[in-house]
């Protein structure tokens, strides 16, 4: 683990990356539609550094970071991972790069095999990097499960014996076996307990700091994203919506649904009554309307929205959002003013 | 307990004991529970998975299965009638009809082979004596109450045909069907995205005030109860640990859990902070330490605390904690109930 901190270079790079599923239906499985998942997503994280990704259930986070492990096959764009274009490398020229990109699963309970021990997992990692039996596995265990805080007498025990925060450590443990440089966190507190969440926060971070690692953090929790990223992408129905440090987001965010989204979430520091006032519904994620995506539920929304490019504006020194309306000064304005709820 | 008297107590839930066993060994799931709910209030349970919140909504309403479950001890309350020594048909028009109940998992909770009008109109043919027009309308009310577009044409849709969110407003329809004084909701956002929960929450603010309803509100999530909450009462394995004002909750927490807790949530203010992370993790609730259950976690345990039950303390205006180490009076509470008497 030699990882040089340098922190301001770029390990992954993903640009204009696009990915549709097809709607069958009928006797022939024919195809009567698609849904666009990811449409025109780009990002940049930095070495060392933590990007958040957040929006609602079926807004296609997830699928952004099954496109970028390759388990799925982007329709356009492309993946570059430490300067390499690796969109349309072979399965056998993947193979180093897979050890580099290593994923983080929500579900502690379904993502550890019930039939493994936990040395038996964390083996599987350690066989490709080369170390297969002997007094070097055996260390190698050994440090794998201190670095995620367990006792090494764990490695002969079956996932069943463990609690949900204990799984979710092993699972960690089975991402670091293979030395990755880049973890793509899918919303992995999201099942836990509120007592345990922060030990799994806590160990992320310490693991950062360690090995340099980089993070991309999916997460539907405002709050958790705020606490643990350094910049954040909101998605909302494929699209990235707003891109900005973490600070800024909070500080101005400019995107009517980030200014939705940072309303609806409720925030134990302030406890306060929700308004009473009636809101949109929401529309569904196959076919959304022409134009801006977010049109059918924006509270700023006019016809010319339908027509209007979906490019960026930029906000603020890095600080991006996908809305043509908006101008830096407006942008204030919305947020001051009455706000999407009213 | 010359305070049950009060009318606007509406529920009184004393000294709840349920008890799960099997072939082997006994989970205390609940263990002197106590907590109230007055009229047109929304109180929360909060705690984590386990803690025995689910448990004790449960036992109101009589769905504990017995066995493997067992009531063993204490009072429900409902009304200033004890719900613990009601006949099945009794409770039946009770269930339902005063109180109702909304649960987690909307797609599980709704039948998928009829569809929503039916459901709606179910418990309005047990409890109501309405003809099938009127049932109808009101049906149609209701839907209309808890912001469904187009409600008519809705009540014949099936509830696949509902998004998650639709899904839960219909759930909550079929609760108000009779004008309950009680709606016991269990996790009703905890499957649904962030907006939509906000929309959920600012809806049963919305039909408490309109229908003059109480809401006894469960949830694990903190911030949930930092929005909705009039009184908390905060639970972990099966005891109340602390119980207030919202205020005294968020501003003011007295009790080691409630405080751990607080300090362990991830928000944007302790951005670069460390969070406080509590060891260990919740105990079996048929292998609970004895003593505080929390002590082996707890930064202030000492000696005693793993040796005797404590006491609760009260810090005024219904604001107790069941911690005598931080208790300006100090340890010397210990095994006593509060200054004030048996809660």
């Amino acid at each position: 683990m030699d990882n040089q901190r340098n922190r301001n270079s770029v390990i992954l790079r993903v640009e204009g990356l696009k990915k549709y599923f097809p709607i069958h239906r009928g006797f022939f499985q024919r195809i009567a539609g698609w849904v666009k998942a990811v449409e025109d997503v780009s990002f940049e994280i930095e070495r060392g550094r933590t990007l958040g990704l957040v929006g609602e259930s079926g807004c296609g986070k997830t699928t952004v970071g099954r496109l970028i492990l390759k388990l799925l096959t982007p329709d356009a764009g492309r993946i570059i991972y430490q300067g390499q274009d690796i969109t349309d490398l072979s399965s056998r020229e993947m193979k180093p790069i897979r050890k580099e990109i290593q994923i983080i699963f929500q579900d502690p309970y379904g993502s550890l095999n019930p039939r493994l021990t936990v040395g038996q997992t964390l083996g599987e990692g350690l066989q490709v990097a080369g170390i297969r039996s002997g007094a070097p596995r055996r260390e190698r265990l050994e440090k794998l499960l201190q670095m995620v805080g367990m006792p090494p007498a764990v490695v002969d025990r079956y996932p069943h014996e463990f609690s949900g925060g204990q799984r979710q450590r092993i699972g960690i443990a089975r991402a670091l076996s293979v030395e990755p440089s880049l973890i793509i966190c899918d919303e992995p507190i999201s099942a836990l307990d509120v007592s345990i969440q922060a030990q799994i926060i806590n160990l992320l971070k310490d693991l950062q700091d360690q090995l340099g690692l980089s993070y991309l953090f999916i997460s539907h929790d405002l709050n958790v994203v705020g606490y643990l990223c350094d910049h954040l992408c909101v998605m909302y129905k494929g699209h990235i919506m707003e891109y900005a440090p973490t600070d800024e987001l909070f500080a101005n965010p400019a995107h009517p649904y980030t200014l939705a989204l940072l309303a609806a979430i409720p925030d134990p520091e302030t406890p306060k009554d929700p308004p009473l006032t009636a809101e949109n519904q929401r529309g569904t994620v196959a076919e959304p309307p022409a134009g801006c995506s977010y049109l059918a539920q924006c509270p700023f929304g006019e016809p010319a929205c339908r027509e209007a490019a979906r490019t960026f504006t930029k906000v603020g020194p890095n600080h991006f959002i996908r809305c043509w309306k908006v101008t830096p000064s407006r942008g204030a304005d919305y947020f001051s003013g009455p706000g999407p709820a009213a | 307990m010359t305070f049950l008297t009060r009318s606007d107590i509406l529920l009184a839930v004393q000294d709840l004991s349920v008890h799960f066993r099997s072939e082997d060994q006994v989970a205390r799931a609940v263990e002197g529970v106590s907590f109230d709910v007055q009229r047109q209030e929304t109180v929360c349970l909060v705690g984590e998975s386990g803690c025995g919140k689910t448990v004790s909504a449960l036992t109101i309403l009589g769905l504990i299965p017995q066995p493997p479950g067992e009531i063993a001890g204490g009072r429900i309350l409902f009304d200033g009638r004890n719900l613990l020594d009601c006949r099945e048909d009794e409770m039946q028009k009770i269930r339902g009809n005063r109180i109702a109940m909304v649960f987690q998992e909307p797609l599980t909770s709704l039948n998928p082979v009829f569809t929503i009008g039916d459901q709606i109109a179910e418990a309005l043919e047990t409890h109501a004596d309405l003809t099938s027009a009127q049932r109808v309308e009101r049906c149609v009310q209701l839907l209309d109450d808890v912001g469904i577009p187009s409600p008519r044409e809705r009540l014949a849709d099936y509830p696949h045909q509902l998004s998650g969110g639709q899904r839960q407003r219909v759930m909550i329809a079929m609760a108000l069907a009779c004008h309950p004084e009680l709606v016991i909701a269990d996790e009703p956002t905890t499957a649904l995205d962030v907006t939509v929960q906000a929309q959920i929450l600012r809806l049963f603010r919305a039909l408490q005030q309109s229908h003059a309803m109480a809401v006894l509100y469960i949830t694990h999530d903190l911030g949930v109860v930092s929005v909705i909450a009039d009184r908390v009462y905060v639970m972990y394995a099966g005891i109340i640990v602390e119980q207030g004002l919202r205020a005294h909750i968020f501003d003011a927490a007295r009790h080691p859990y409630t405080q751990d807790l607080l300090e362990a949530l991830p928000t944007r203010s302790k951005r670069g902070r460390r969070l406080y992370s509590i060891p260990g993790a919740v105990p079996n609730p048929a292998a609970k330490p004895p003593g505080c259950p929390f002590h082996p976690r707890c930064r202030y345990a000492i000696p005693t605390c793993g040796q005797q039950p404590p006491g609760m303390c009260d810090y005024g205006d219904g604001h107790r904690a069941r911690c005598p180490v931080l208790f300006d009076g100090g340890p010397s509470h210990w095994g006593q109930e509060t200054l004030t008497g048996k809660v």
